[in-house]
């Protein structure tokens, strides 16, 4: 069964893809993963639990938030259901120096790096264009809404930490590397290109992390591409790793081990997470109108949650906390679902407080315009 | 070796051409501070194309004088990236035409980080662009696109006419904590001026009348300045006072001297060598009608080049605002 839609070239799940986890959740390395192993060996069954938990709790957030959406709360919902395992497992590979940089998937990159989901909300309300302040939420960086306009930043970035020497000192516990999430469409840009092209030139501590949910709102990953997106990566002089993506323990793995050798010096490399994107690409899109039927049977039925259930029931992992789990992610759906209707809307001073870091006289000037105008107004209607 | 001479003061003063004092200003902002970088395609070892970035290479080495890939919009996008980190990068564009590949970085995100930020982070990135014709050269090397970034919120840009400013604008555009778009006009970079290194004179965004006249006021910015005051000259053997004004700023403008200035002769003529449609001279021309409609005597007019792309240079004398077609614009208002 090819992975991949329409006329593309046939790929499956097979060696060189990384995993660590059949589909029907039975540990079962492939032959490219060996390399891989002594990361995934760093896990204890406590990481297990917390990657399950988080990938079920973002999974209820999620469709909180798409509810939300169709209850008018928030302009816009952006699913991340499918790609829970490629999201987490990278995630749980940053340490707290590291920086991330996501486009505006990464929900549970960002849960896992601090943030509070209310904060995620607070832009697709309409109440602010970011959210949130990154070095205060884990360097979670703020969503770009542009594609790929990110990869350079988090480049930059990543050369402004070799310069600052805050990388490939030999220590693990304080060099510095930056993960820059990106996908399929966003391959095509320029701008993922020039990242590319920088990062190898200057050997940056970087790790793209590109999620191949192989759909760009309605065109196939094949219109992207006629070669698997990982093999592009030698073209520009860098490792890249093709990685089952539904498969958390893979993703985390692989994830890890690029992340070490960019913080150790080693310069940057891709990895192409196979993945799906289950859902719409966001509440205003209708994948029924160019997805084939089948085609979302065959991911529904590699879901990453129910593959990695299965695993840890077969660790013995007890149902009681499968349960808690549940019931975790029902609370914690509803207290966001109930913060974010008490998201209340900035003064209108926004419109220009922050434009510029120094005085504008062209902006101070339409901003007391503007509140003489509407202040005109007050107590006229009696 | 005396001790009078290891302790000699360094010159008050010098007469360079403008590309020297550019680079003057930009070895004196990186010694001030370590964060200031320089980025561009071959301003290492060769220093540019024009030369501006000679020596800082040698001086302080590839970590702070980067020759990037060929790519404009891979240096906009570092650039915001090692902003983010600290950084106060300038970076070098080759010619005004190859702007645009990093447009959209510029733009959609340079522009923009701060307020997206609510004001957390600030973008102190300056995007050094040599403009304007002059030169000879072809397509893509003598554009004038100043009102693009002019037009766009959260970017100031500015252009200085004479090797002082220039010295000192590249300076303070570097200590700005908000972007900085600054023109450089090509066509300027080798004729000499006196450059004062004890003091600036003039603040980063104001404009400056630069000589002082009763008919008619002229305004422009860059290379045009030495086109207006060439007008000047010759407008005064026909017994015409022509008061010059230095932009130096376009995005903000100061109106204060424009303004000022208007009040005295009633006569308005903004020149530049972008197209007219929706130009800056547009902008000035609406702006001045609204503040100052009782003082003038006649409409403003503005000399552009034409609205079409620049020409093949053989011709571009003839598209080019010249001191000739500017005194045929003076003309032109003195006759209302």
């Amino acid at each position: 069964m090819p992975v991949t839609s329409n006329d593309a070239p046939v790929r499956t799940l097979t060696s060189p893809t990384v995993q660590l986890l059949s589909t029907d959740g039975t540990f079962s390395p492939s032959e490219s993963a060996a390399e891989f192993l002594p990361y995934f060996e760093r896990l204890t069954e406590a990481d297990y639990r917390k990657f399950y938990r988080d990938m079920v709790v973002v999974r209820k957030f999620d469709t909180e938030a798409a509810n939300l959406q169709r209850q008018g709360q928030l302009a816009l919902w952006v699913p991340s259901h499918g790609q829970e395992a490629a999201q987490v497992g990278s995630a749980y590979a940053t340490r707290a120096q590291d920086h991330v940089f996501p486009s505006y998937r990464e929900h549970v990159v960002g849960m896992i790096r601090g943030l509070d989901m209310v904060d995620i909300l607070r832009m697709l309300r309409g109440v602010t264009l970011g959210g949130w302040t990154p070095e205060e939420h884990g360097n979670f960086h703020l969503y770009t809404l542009v594609l790929a306009s990110q990869t350079l930043h988090a480049t930059g970035y990543a050369m402004g930490m070799q310069l600052d020497g805050a990388t490939a000192t030999g220590n693990p516990d304080t060099d510095a590397a930056v993960i820059v999430y990106y996908g399929d469409g966003a391959s095509s840009q320029g701008d993922a290109n020039e990242a590319l092209v920088f990062a190898a030139s200057y050997q940056t501590p970087q790790v793209f992390f590109m999620q191949n949910n192989h759909w760009a709102i309605s065109v196939p990953v094949s219109r992207q591409s006629r070669t698997p997106l990982y093999l592009r990566a030698g073209g520009f002089g860098m490792p890249g790793i093709q990685v089952d993506g539904n498969d958390v323990l893979a993703s985390y793995a692989v994830t890890a081990k690029a992340m070490d050798d960019a913080r150790a010096g080693h310069g940057p490399s891709l990895i192409e997470a196979l993945t799906y994107r289950v859902g719409a690409h966001t509440t205003a899109d209708d994948p029924t109108k160019y997805r084939d039927p089948d085609e979302l049977a065959y991911w529904v039925a590699r879901d990453p949650i129910v593959r990695f259930r299965s695993y840890l029931k077969g660790l013995g992992v007890e149902q009681e906390f499968l349960d808690s789990v549940d019931e975790e992610a029902a609370d914690h759906a509803a207290d966001v679902r109930r913060r974010a209707l008490e998201i209340t809307s900035p003064d209108r001073s926004v419109i220009f407080d922050n434009v510029y870091a120094e005085p504008h006289p062209l902006v101070v000037e339409q901003k007391a315009w503007l509140d003489a105008y509407e202040t005109s107004f007050d107590g006229s209607e009696s | 070796m005396t001790m009078q001479e290891t302790t000699a003061a360094a010159p008050t003063s010098a007469n360079l051409p403008m590309a020297k004092a550019l680079n003057a200003g930009l070895r004196q902002a990186m010694l001030n501070d370590p964060k200031v970088l320089m980025m561009g395609e071959d301003i290492g070892p060769l220093g540019g194309v024009f030369r501006v970035t000679e020596g800082l290479h040698a001086e302080f080495g590839e970590k702070r004088v980067l020759d990037t890939p060929l790519a404009e919009s891979g240096i906009i996008g570092t650039a915001i990236g090692l902003a983010m980190r600290g950084y106060r990068p300038v970076c070098e564009i080759q010619f005004d035409g190859f702007v645009f590949p990093g447009f959209d970085q510029i733009t959609s995100q340079l522009a923009r980080m701060r307020n997206r930020h609510e004001g957390g982070l600030t973008m102190p990135v300056v995007v050094r662009i040599p403009y304007g014709g002059h030169i000879g050269s072809i397509e893509h090397h003598q554009e004038s696109p100043e009102a693009y970034f002019a037009h766009t919120p959260g970017l100031r840009v500015v252009s200085p006419s004479n090797p002082h400013d220039a010295y000192w604008m590249m300076q303070e555009a570097i200590a700005s904590n908000d972007p900085v778009i600054f023109f450089e006009p090509k066509s300027r970079y080798w004729p000499k001026g006196e450059v004062d290194f004890t003091a600036a004179g003039t603040p980063l965004h104001a404009s400056r009348v630069v000589r002082t006249g009763t008919s008619v006021t002229v305004v422009g910015h860059g290379a045009m300045v030495s086109v207006l005051l060439q007008a000047a000259d010759l407008a005064a053997a026909e017994g015409i006072s022509l008061e010059v004004i230095d932009l130096r700023s376009i995005s903000p403008i100061d109106y204060t001297p424009i303004l000022e200035s208007v009040h005295k002769t009633g006569h308005l003529v903004v020149a530049q060598e972008a197209a007219g449609f929706v130009s800056v001279g547009s902008e000035i021309a609406a702006t001045v009608t609204e503040r100052a409609f009782y003082s003038l005597e006649a409409p403003v007019l503005r000399v552009s080049g034409f609205d079409t792309p620049f020409p093949p240079a053989a011709v571009e004398t003839h598209f080019l605002p010249s001191p000739d077609r500017v005194l045929e614009a003076v003309d032109r208002s003195l006759a209302y």
